[in-house]
């Protein structure tokens, strides 16, 4: 009951904090309507809008969490506050969790922004809405707990950036969101398999439009096996940088 | 009772001793003093105490209970105030404590109630809904305090808590730091200002360069150092008057005038006075005041230490710029 209090404050306060802020909010909401516009307004055929979709919906997810770890814990962690929630009787666990868990329902709300629109786009029948949600909580789950890696490995915000975009951009290409995996060079899918969000591309691309091209059972387990790793590793580091 | 107890507490840095074999022991109900200058291992201590640092050596227990590797057992009962403070820029005051309250899992009423008493108790009430930011330095210092106190901790971890605060801001924390005692709260308290410590704490703890040099009450200090017990008269006339007379009547004391009218009396063993102001008021000279005259905790400090008390002080003016060692 009372780690429970604490999980809930920190998840609240970074709600009010950061996540419902406008700027986060606008900027949130523009990033993703930005990627969909560009995308699906240079695809007239209702088709190609469907084939985008599952694409524009992981670089979304991608973009949206990433982005704002490096404000809940680097720039918590630079002005200090992050030693008061070091100090709190929670475990670390917890606390990690509590300090993801507002860019993991970041991210679940921005995989929709783009669905908003395709809604008016194209005909979205037959899709597997259950397997569509399954992945995109599980893509948002593995890109915060990415961004969360990358955070406690730098010391500055900006360091943070930076280095999330190391990781992001080239994401872009090698995860088939657009680009299928079977047309990248071959020596270059090994990387790609190495990348969660290959993982979540390939299932939302088999819910969305069945063109998914790894089986579902190795990408749910890929996806759970990454986050696990992400996140303990994260924990490790903190222990081991962040206490002294 | 023991609150904490530190055994051999160490911690190094890349080889470096921070910390180096302290022991230790706090009270229930006492304020502790760790006096000592810039990098003398007293935050690098606190942060071992309360879990912000790994130990590299000895044990810490808390109320009996060693929780060496693994303080978040113990933290429920530590209330920590940091030597910046830490809290939240965009909150208000009030929802700075209360996020506070929740971090050591209290109810939302409990944890209303608390902060509103504090804020009272702190004199922060007007300000209660303000952003921190919008603080002045001694009122952000004021409110990390209390948000140290939300959870009516165990024992109040207090790291320099006047340090870079204007003087009106500093009485204030001194006073409240007393009142706090008065309630009964244990405090551990990390100082560089020697008078703080004296004002403030039972006990004090000398370190340096990581090690504990003395250790005792501020009483006990203090007679340990002295070697002569030393009597200041003011008289009514000139004292060389008298000199050569008084010399052959006491001959077993030191006398170092001061001033026409004034002398001091020394002397390796206790004495008393009444033969003195008798010698004196025969000979026409009034006794106006005579007071024994102590070391000051500088004095006592000084010489245990060794350390240069000037260089000690004008550290005080090389702190802010300090920041934060070792980011990531
Ligand atoms: N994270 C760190 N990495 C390396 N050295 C450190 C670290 N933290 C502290 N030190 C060193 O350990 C020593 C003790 O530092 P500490 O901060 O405990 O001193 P302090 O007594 O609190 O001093 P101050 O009055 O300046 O606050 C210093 O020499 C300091 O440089
Ligand atoms: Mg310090």
């Amino acid at each position: 009951m009372k780690t429970w209090i604490a999980f809930s404050g920190i998840f609240m306060k970074d709600m009010r904090s950061y996540y419902l802020k406008p700027p986060n909010i606008s900027w949130g909401l523009i990033f993703p309507v930005a990627w969909t516009l560009m995308f699906f307004l240079r695809s007239p055929v209702a088709v190609e809008v469907r084939d985008l979709l599952p694409g524009v919906m992981a670089l979304s997810i991608l973009f949206g969490t990433t982005s704002m770890l490096a404000v809940t814990i680097t720039f918590e962690r630079k002005s200090r506050s992050f030693e008061r929630l070091l100090l709190a009787p929670i475990s670390l666990n917890l606390l990690m969790l509590a300090k993801t868990s507002g860019a993991i329902m970041f991210g679940i709300i921005n995989a929709f922004v783009p669905v908003i629109f395709a809604v008016f786009l194209a005909d979205l029948s037959g899709i597997n809405w259950l397997m569509v949600l399954a992945s995109v909580v599980l893509i948002a789950i593995t890109s915060t707990f990415l961004g969360l890696f990358v955070a406690v490995s730098v010391s500055q915000v900006f360091e943070a950036q930076t280095f999330s975009n190391f990781f992001r951009f080239p994401m872009l290409f090698l995860c088939g969101l657009f680009i299928p995996l079977a047309d990248l060079p071959a020596f270059i899918r090994p990387i790609s398999y190495a990348l969660p969000l290959t993982y979540g591309a390939d299932i939302l691309k088999t819910a969305i439009s069945q063109t998914g091209v790894i089986a579902l059972p190795v990408s749910f387990i890929a996806l759970v096996a990454f986050s696990i790793f992400l996140f303990f590793y994260s924990i490790y580091n903190v222990n081991r940088k962040w206490i002294l | 009772m023991r609150i904490i107890e530190a055994e051999n507490l160490t911690k190094k840095y890349n080889g470096f001793k921070a910390v180096d074999g302290v022991n230790f022991h706090i009270n229930k109900g006492e304020i502790l003093g760790f006096l000592g200058p810039n990098g003398a291992g007293k935050t690098t201590t606190i942060n071992m105490l309360t879990g912000l640092a790994h130990i590299n050596a000895g044990t810490v227990r808390l109320m009996g209970e060693d929780y060496t590797r693994n303080a978040k057992k113990a933290q429920a009962l530590m209330g920590i105030v940091p030597d910046e403070s830490n809290l939240y820029e965009e909150l208000s005051g009030r929802q700075n404590l209360c996020f506070c309250g929740a971090l050591y899992g209290m109810e939302k009423e409990q944890r209303e109630n608390r902060a509103e008493e504090l804020l009272n108790q702190f004199g922060l009430h007007e300000a209660a809904e303000k952003p921190f930011r919008a603080y002045s330095k001694g009122m952000k210092r004021k409110l990390t305090i209390a948000a140290g106190l939300i959870h009516d901790p165990e024992i109040l971890f207090l790291d320099e808590p006047t340090t870079g605060i204007d003087v009106a801001f500093a009485r204030q924390i001194r006073s409240l730091i007393v009142d706090l005692h008065r309630k009964g709260t244990t405090i551990f308290l990390t100082t560089h200002y020697i008078e703080e410590a004296e004002r403030l704490c039972e006990r004090i703890a000398f370190i340096v360069q990581g090690k504990i040099v003395r250790e005792g009450t501020v009483v006990g200090l203090m007679e340990e150092t002295q070697e002569e017990k030393i009597v200041n008269f003011t008289l009514g006339g000139e004292f060389s008057a008298v000199e050569s007379e008084f010399k052959q009547a006491f001959p077993g004391y030191k006398l170092k005038p001061g001033g026409n009218s004034s002398v001091s009396i020394h002397s390796p063993t206790s004495f008393t006075l009444l033969p003195f102001v008798q010698f004196f008021e025969e000979r026409g000279l009034p006794v106006f005041e005579a007071k024994i005259v102590r070391p000051t905790l500088e004095d006592v400090f000084v010489k245990i230490t060794g350390v240069d008390l000037q260089k000690m002080q004008t550290g005080q003016g090389a702190k802010p710029g300090k920041g934060r060692k070792g980011g990531a």
